[in-house]
């Protein structure tokens, strides 16, 4: 193989295992959702179909595909069946900045594990995961529903609030990282032997909070409050259509859990441990000596990075069922009052650390 | 391969472009010009300058068209059944400035291609590290005077959005 195909084959492979570990996180956040508000609040939980109901998100599926699909009289045809699709397009782009796994040798080409290496890094990020507010405003629009109007609208002043808090606190990670590039931040942590969680703490707060804001999740689904808007923008939507809501909620919180183990985490490295040796010492094993010692590596890597999503994910449960839902006032004034001048407060110390040379 | 990229979205932002102006209701015209920026965006790309590509789609469809689309929804605006008034001032007005418009452009192509020989971007000039250097030193001035402008309007948003009383209205105060 020629040089660019190499390439290709690497980027390839590594869109391919992004993809399928997003496509897998709906169906077993699903099913850890469920069993953990069981567990928080001392019942069962679903535990008839497959051992521990584990193959309840398959039944599930299975329900949405053959639900008739309905449109609601009035309801704004061509928009209605476009927002559910609208809902996928940030969930399934935005991990393509986020780094895999380091730069392997494979067949004396240098492979980075990243899909899109764009110089621009995580504002494409942050770009692609703005687009997501349209399905949620396109679907309350055309759903000719007063519940879903408002959610819509809560969903949009929400989203627009704490984008700056997030942006914000991004951008003191980056400072005294110098590049946009989501592989040098993980590098950056690496050489320093610190992860970013501590020098960043303020920041971290200020991100963690408004990314339950971004992806709608408890304390602050507002835009489908069930208590007041029965489900918000969705209201009027069912099975697959529906389904396709869901999905794009957790692949978002996915990727967004991602960014987070990449910014704070140090992404797919572990502490004290080489995962080239790890990668190398496999490869002498008898079978699974067949494949090359950096393969080996860069999926060992990929599997930290999922393990640390898995754990950010797992925090998102945890919360949801832990507070009640904030007043949308509240919400507003936690986001314009409070986070955003914390954001600022947070980016300036950092200046200043980075300028003194201790960062 | 290039030429059908580039006319697959040039056209795509020429006939949302169109759609923008045309559409009777407010939201598929919005939803409209999202795709023409993104449209735009990706010409953007293809120029070689992925950071403005980047901060287009951002910015623009990111977030200051979805303000537009809150506002539409907000006012609760209908489906515009009559089009404008026909004839009459505006009309003319608004061909001749039209005219003007293309003009000016026009004079603006004339004026790069006559020139020198123009030169490709290097990999270097679009490079991050570069425009954020141009930014802070040629260019230093007009980038604060941008950020000053932007405080001003804000602050201008402020004083409009008080009430006679004085106080500032915020979203659950309404009612006290």
């Amino acid at each position: 193989m020629s040089p660019q195909q190499i390439q290709t084959v690497g980027m390839v492979a590594t869109l391919a295992v992004w993809v399928v570990f997003m496509l897998q996180v709906t169906p077993i956040m699903v099913w850890i959702e469920r069993r953990g508000a069981a567990m928080m609040q001392d019942r069962p939980g679903p535990n008839r179909v497959g051992p521990l109901g584990l193959f309840q998100s398959l039944a599930d599926a299975l329900k949405f595909m053959f639900k008739e699909s309905i449109v609601p009289e009035g309801a704004d045809k061509p928009l209605f069946l476009m927002a559910p699709l609208l809902a996928l397009i940030p969930a399934l782009t935005t991990y393509t900045v986020i780094p895999l796994g380091p730069a392997i040798q494979v067949a004396g080409q240098r492979i980075g594990l990243t899909v899109v290496p764009a110089d621009t890094g995580v504002l494409l990020l942050l770009a692609l995961s703005s687009l997501g507010i349209y399905s949620l405003i396109i679907a309350g629009y055309s759903s000719n529903s007063k519940y879903s109007l408002f959610g819509a609208l809560r969903a949009s002043a929400q989203m627009i609030s704490y984008e700056l808090a997030l942006t914000l606190a991004v951008v003191a990670v980056l400072l005294p990282v110098g590049s946009l590039r989501l592989d040098e931040v993980v590098t950056y942590q690496q050489t320093r032997h610190l992860w970013n969680c501590v020098p960043q703490a303020l920041g971290l707060f200020v991100f963690i909070i408004a990314s339950f804001a971004e992806t709608n999740r408890a304390p602050f689904d507002l835009p489908e409050a069930e208590s007041e808007l029965v489900a918000g923008y969705h209201t009027e939507y069912g099975g697959m259509k529906f389904a396709l809501f869901f999905m794009g909620e957790y692949m978002a919180m996915a990727a967004l859990s991602a960014l987070a183990a990449t910014l704070y985490f140090g992404g797919w490295t572990v502490p004290g441990v080489d995962l080239f040796k790890v990668g190398d010492w496999i490869a002498t094993l008898p079978l699974l000596g067949k494949v090359p010692g950096p393969i080996w590596t860069g999926l060992i890597a990929a599997l930290v990075l999922f393990t640390k999503v898995f754990i950010a994910l797992l925090f998102f449960v945890w919360v949801r069922w832990s507070f009640p839902r904030y007043r949308f006032d509240q919400l507003l004034r936690l986001g314009w009052k409070v986070l955003l001048p914390l954001s600022i407060v947070n980016l300036l110390l950092i200046a200043v650390l980075t300028l003194k040379g201790v960062l | 391969m290039e030429l059908f990229v580039f006319s697959l979205f040039a056209l795509g932002a020429l006939v949302s472009a169109l759609a923008v102006v045309s559409h009777r209701n407010p939201v598929y015209a919005t939803m409209s010009l999202v795709v023409t920026l993104v449209c735009v965006a990706a010409l953007f790309l293809m120029l070689g300058a992925p950071f403005i590509a980047t901060l287009q789609v951002l910015i623009y469809t990111g977030a200051i068209v979805v303000l537009f689309l809150f506002v539409i929804m907000l006012l609760n605006i209908q489906r515009e059944e009559h089009s404008a008034p026909s004839g009459g001032a505006q009309r003319w007005a608004a061909i001749l400035m039209g005219f003007v418009l293309a003009g000016l452009l026009f004079g603006l192509f004339w004026r790069a291609h006559a020139g020198a020989e123009i030169q490709p971007l290097t990999e270097d000039q679009v490079s991050l590290t570069r425009l954020a250097r141009l930014l802070f030193t040629e260019y230093m001035l007009p980038f604060q005077a941008i950020g000053l402008l932007l405080l001003a309007a804000v602050v201008a948003a402020t004083v409009l959005a008080r009430r006679p009383d004085g106080r500032i209205t915020a979203p659950g105060e309404e009612s006290k």
